[in-house]
């Protein structure tokens, strides 16, 4: 379970969950759950195009999905966007498959890169995904501040001097590198799971800001070694694991504040229950 | 500070976080630890009356709860001028009431400047020093006594309109042609100093 | 066949059973997609649809497995997640999106199993095109009655609640008022949603469908901004997209690289976003500001 392709596979596993952790955080802060779905998935034709024309999968991967970070945030100036980036996401899909109808590998690539093979990662792998992510976290640190700031309060941010449209792009841009590292490991459907779930179930546990994101890289962690662990032991996808396993975080961490409320609600009948939207 | 914030309760920032913000959230970097920081924090908590609930998720405070932190971090950036949009709206009466004597006393102790746009003077009328009244695309200005008279409104609006005293309150009670005051095109802009 | 059409329809197109088949399902499910789907963009739900679309393909991956028709799959998963969907909306407004996406990661999870399953046991790889890409080719003509069942039943559901779902689509608050039950219009709603998304599940796959229900709904939205109309409109441009991306499918036999084609589904989705891309350069702006004018009137 920890030899030769296995190691590899539990050192990429993990480099991508400590940065879906710290990524996932800030989407889940700014509601950006849609980008991190239509990234992935437009990164699948990149990865696609790359093997018919037999470049390295991280390159197509890594231009697909920073263009459409590009796009996103240019669709994102009009007020509703919802219908066209639907259909931009099902187009890249749908160009993906094309890519990938003309290669000999058809099914069998289709379905790794949907929906991952932590074994098909090798050990030359591990230092562009290493890099990249690095990056991606350094990014995420010197941005924490103005990224909060215009995630909580966008209008005051922007009087305050932070440059809210800037911080959208750079952000994307980081939603597309890490989709960029992930994509080969846990899948592009599965990416968004391993970014919401991990960030949501956190936020049910603490109020830190800080300490949700540490929690929300640790319940990545232990996501993703779990999913490798039983993926190795039945024998069956990691991408099942990752998804129920998210799943079950997430409902964990609803259980736990929906818990929480009821027990501060009884002797404390202050502001809080007067507010109808927190105590449904 | 703009008329509404939502802040979604699943966030997960305490009070204490959005006032922080107010010091040095447009700077890079993540917010290291310091003893003048958390002192500067609680100081301004303590002055908006909010250390009871620093600790507490900002999404889950009340209305007026919430209002007080969005004062505070407001506040930490050391403005000379406060200028806010409605900042009533949508509190309910005692809430209301500990706004204006938070930001009354707020003006007087910091001493500055608070500029407030409001639809309904009457909350504020104890507090306030100089208005600007708008309303029909005309204005009237000066202190309150001077604007807020049965004269001057019924001059600004065109209809005839009348200034009630009742204890220590005033109320504007429009004569026939009502629309002008229902519709709401009437806005006050209020200063403290 | 006229004789200058040769060059543009390959020889043995329409007295090919496939092809016989795939136009007729094509045709008949673009034109329920196209009824539902005007509704769909109208309540601005076209993520929800998104999101059904991909759920579906556990439904789809699942009978596989069993061994039954994908399309059965789609019409019992869709159905599930669509009461998942508007128990949540009702309890939960805030956070649906996050629900919606949690729900769809582990379904997407379900999805890689009962594929790999499928891999496995049969020891071929077809399923896993077949469920997310669609092979609207090797659907067999038995499937036909059940196809046009469905079909019925959502274009049914939409046309009896006609009007009491565009006046829920523009204020739940305004339905109620008219005495409207608005939850029970919802779930009608969403169960001819459900359908819609399965059938074009069968025809271009799941996790494309999104692309055969709203594309041709949005595109008619932009060009008229009456619902009736918009509905017809969407229902032709999406015929035209199926059927063209039939026939070119069916060319592709001979086109680079020699041998395999090219999915139909690739053509369908490509011609349906081409056709929004137009509407959105040809009428943006000046029916927007009808549609919302008309929109704030309608009642």
């Amino acid at each position: 379970m920890f030899s030769g392709l296995m190691l590899t596979a539990w050192e990429s596993a993990s480099i991508v969950a400590v940065v879906a952790g710290v990524v996932g955080f800030f989407i889940v802060l700014r509601g950006s759950a849609f980008a991190a779905h239509a990234l992935p998935n437009g990164a699948f034709a990149g990865a696609a195009g790359a093997s018919l024309i037999g470049v390295d999968a991280i390159v197509g991967l890594a231009v697909f999905s920073i263009l459409g970070a590009l796009t996103i945030a240019a669709l994102g100036r009009r007020a509703r966007h919802d219908v066209a980036t639907a259909l931009v996401i099902v187009l890249m899909l749908g160009l993906g498959s094309l890519f990938l109808s003309m290669t000999t590998e058809y099914a069998p690539q289709i379905y790794s890169l949907l929906f991952g093979e932590v074994l098909g990662v090798s050990s030359s792998e591990l230092v562009p995904i290493g890099v990249i992510g690095l990056v991606a976290i350094a990014a995420i640190l010197l941005m924490y501040r103005p990224l909060m700031f215009s995630s909580v309060m966008p209008d005051v941010a922007a009087a305050r001097g932070v440059r809210t449209r800037r911080m959208e792009v750079a952000f994307l841009l980081v939603v597309a590198l890490t989709t960029t590292m992930a994509v080969p490991v846990v899948g592009a459907l599965l990416i968004f799971s391993l970014l919401i779930s991990p960030a949501a179930a956190a936020r049910s546990f603490t109020s830190r800001p800080l300490g949700a994101m540490g929690l929300s890289v640790i319940i990545a962690l232990a996501t993703v070694w779990s999913a490798i662990a039983l993926s190795y032991l039945s024998n069956l996808p990691i991408g099942f694991f990752v998804g129920s396993i998210g799943a079950g975080t997430y409902g964990a961490g609803r259980g736990f504040s929906a818990w929480r409320r009821n027990r501060q609600a009884s002797p404390r009948q202050s502001s809080q229950t007067l507010q109808p939207g927190v105590a449904g | 500070m703009p008329q509404r914030i939502t802040l979604d309760p699943d966030m997960p920032l305490r009070a204490r976080d959005l006032v922080g913000l107010g010091i040095d959230g447009q700077r890079f970097g993540l917010p290291l630890p310091s003893t003048t920081r958390r002192k500067q924090v609680d100081d301004m908590l303590e002055a908006v009356d909010a250390t009871r609930f620093a600790e507490s998720r900002v999404g889950n405070l009340s209305g007026g709860e919430q209002q007080r932190i969005l004062i505070a971090h407001a506040l930490i950036s050391r403005p000379r001028l406060l200028l806010l949009d409605e900042p009533l709206a949508n509190l309910d009466l005692g809430s209301e009431q500990e706004v204006v004597d938070l930001l009354a006393r707020i003006a007087r102790e910091q001493r500055i400047a608070v500029l407030i746009s409001t639809h309904d003077m009457n909350p504020l009328l104890p507090v306030m020093d100089r208005i600007v009244y708008i309303a029909n695309g005309r204005i009237a200005t000066g202190t309150t006594a001077e604007v807020v008279s049965s004269e001057s409104l019924t001059k600004l609006y065109g209809v005839h309109v009348d200034v009630i005293h009742v204890h220590d309150r005033i109320l504007v009670v429009a004569g026939r042609r009502e629309e002008a005051l229902q519709h709401g095109d009437t806005e006050s802009i209020v200063e403290l100093v | 066949m006229p004789g200058f059409l040769s060059p543009l329809i390959e020889p043995g197109f329409f007295s090919n059973l496939p092809v016989q088949t795939a136009l007729v399902v094509g045709g008949v499910v673009a034109v329920v997609s196209g009824i539902v789907g005007t509704f769909t963009v109208m309540r601005g739900q076209s993520f929800a649809g998104h999101s059904l679309a991909d759920i579906g393909t556990a439904g789809g991956s699942a009978a596989f497995v069993l061994g039954i028709s994908p399309l059965f799959g789609y019409v019992a998963m869709n159905l599930m997640a669509a009461g998942v969907m508007e128990w949540i909306g009702i309890r939960r407004p805030r956070g649906r999106d996050l629900a919606t996406g949690i729900v769809l990661g582990a379904a997407l999870g379900l999805a890689a199993l009962f594929l790999y399953l499928d891999t496995t046991a049969s020891s071929t790889t077809g399923a896993t095109v077949n469920v997310l890409f669609g092979s609207i080719f090797t659907l067999p003509a038995s499937m036909v009655p059940f196809i046009a069942i469905f079909s019925v039943v959502a274009a049914g559901i939409v046309l009896v609640m006609y009007r009491p779902l565009i006046l829920t689509s523009i204020s739940a608050d305004l339905a109620i008022a008219q005495g409207i039950r608005v939850r029970l219009v919802g779930i009608g709603y969403l169960v001819a949603l459900a359908l819609a998304v399965s059938l074009s599940a069968v025809t271009i796959g799941a996790i494309l469908s999104t692309a055969l229900l709203i594309g041709p709904a949005a595109t008619a939205l932009r060009i008229t901004n009456r619902t009736g109309r918009a509905a017809v409109i969407a229902a032709g441009i999406g015929v035209t997209a199926t059927w063209l991306g039939v026939l070119l499918a069916y060319d592709s036999y001979y086109w680079f690289p020699n041998g395999g084609g090219w999915p139909v589904s690739f053509f369908v989705v490509t011609l349906i976003f081409l056709g929004y891309l137009v509407s959105q350069l040809r009428f943006s702006g000046r029916a927007v500001a009808q549609r919302r004018s008309s929109a704030a009137q309608a009642p």
